[in-house]
């Protein structure tokens, strides 16, 4: 895949949001890949955790559309294991932020099975809301 | 008077095995938990988004409510032990923010509550010697897997309960106990959480490999102190059409493990709302 990379997107409103949200500045990241090696869930993913800051480094807002950014079960292994102290979990709460304020909800109870519904804790279904709609 | 105590929801619906369990554990111990008299839901995520102060609402109020109950307050879920203990880190840390939420409430919460989680009262308060002298029906040989999932530990900076790469608490608890702890890798692997309601399937294949795991190193009963583990490791175990398949492993909250061993009156061990049935395994003790 062909990139264009320009100063106006790496320093771009894009960059800016996904900073002012996380708390994070992408650029301490130097992908050594130790979030993509230790992620539980990353069978599921369809960009490694790793991918998915280096894209936003980038100023790639394309990267909304990757599955990663809902799959991140928020697990907090990554952020206990980066070597440069980038807190990724946080970064994957920015980029969900920024497609929930866009007004896209990624949570439908309706779609569950009644059964597992029916049983499921209260705080997974709070949880949910939390992290899927807004 | 008993050290003040926040149930949360699910404590008090779906997870009731835990509270009763808990809250007998605890008076056998003369850790006598008292509920807060005025409570509601923490949120159930710490927010992690910093240009929206209005989820941090529910858990500043949490905190207010146990500040009107004494200096500390008392956790068994490991949800809500997670959310209230960050939220109570970020509001010491940033004045400005706990200002701004007490306008909001029109409550005063100060800032310094102890959020405690009950297994952090049992080894600091009681210690691990003190509760082994408390047990008249030692465990002996039962091979139990201590699984501590991702909130109870992380992150460090905030929770710093135990190691949170190499934790020991619950191994502590399972010997005290008398019986035997099980290392396994992935006992601090996450279960998937609140994927459950959006990618159960994924949740699914996190939970089984879990299971997969402990079995694998000789469990025969899973420990945690999270209610949303319990569940997402317990249901895809349960009974379905094609009927059982004989690895099945109980998944149980550490109380009501002490309940056992601290030869409590079965009713409140609670252990009739499993989809694994422990009671047979625990009966053979």
């Amino acid at each position: 895949m062909r990139i264009q990379i320009s100063i106006d997107k790496v320093r771009g409103p894009f960059v800016r949001q996904v900073e002012e949200i996380s708390g994070q500045n992408l650029l301490a990241c130097n992908q050594c890949g130790k979030c993509s090696a230790g992620c539980p869930v990353v069978a599921a993913m369809d960009l490694l955790p790793s991918q998915v800051i280096r894209m936003a480094q980038l100023g790639m807002e394309e990267v909304l559309e990757s599955n990663t950014i809902w799959i991140c079960a928020s697990c907090l292994t990554c952020v206990t294991r980066c070597p440069k102290g980038v807190d990724l979990p946080r970064l994957m709460e920015a980029l969900r932020q920024v497609s929930l304020r866009q007004g896209v909800a990624k949570l439908d109870l309706n779609a569950l099975p009644p059964e597992l519904l029916r049983e499921v804790p209260q705080l997974a279904i709070v949880g949910g809301f939390r992290k899927y709609m807004r | 008077m008993g050290i003040p105590y926040y149930p949360g929801c699910t404590l008090s619906t779906k997870a009731k095995n835990y509270d009763r369990s808990g809250r007998a554990v605890a008076a056998a111990l003369g850790l006598e938990l008292e509920e807060l008299p005025e409570w509601q839901c923490c949120g159930a995520t710490f927010p992690l988004m910093l240009d929206d102060s209005m989820a941090l609402i529910a858990p500043t109020r949490v905190l207010y409510q146990a500040q009107q109950a004494g200096e500390r307050v008392a956790t068994l879920c490991a949800i809500c032990f997670n959310v209230l203990r960050r939220s109570q880190a970020l509001l010491k840390r940033d004045p400005e923010m706990l200002e701004r939420i007490n306008w909001f409430t029109e409550q005063e919460y100060r800032g310094d509550v102890h959020v405690a989680h009950f297994l952090e009262i049992l080894r600091d308060d009681l210690g691990w010697e003190a509760l082994a002298e408390r047990v008249v029906r030692p465990l002996t040989g039962l091979r139990v897997a201590p699984y501590y999932g991702c909130l109870l530990l992380r992150p460090y900076e905030e929770i710093g309960l135990d190691d949170p790469e190499d934790p020991v608490i619950l191994h502590d608890l399972v010997r005290a106990l008398g019986a035997e702890p099980v290392d396994f890798p992935y006992n601090i692997e996450c279960c998937g959480s609140y994927l459950t309601v959006r990618d159960p399937q994924v949740s699914e294949t996190l939970s089984k490999d879990i299971v997969a795991s402990a079995r694998e190193h000789g469990a025969q009963v899973i420990i945690t102190a999270c209610p949303l583990c319990q569940f997402n490791l317990d249901y895809p175990q349960r009974e379905t059409e094609a009927g059982r398949t004989g690895n099945e492993i109980p998944v149980l909250y550490f109380t009501q493990l002490m309940a056992v061993a601290l030869g409590l009156p079965e009713e409140s061990w609670g252990m009739g709302e499993h989809y694994v049935d422990p009671r047979p395994l625990l009966n053979e003790q």
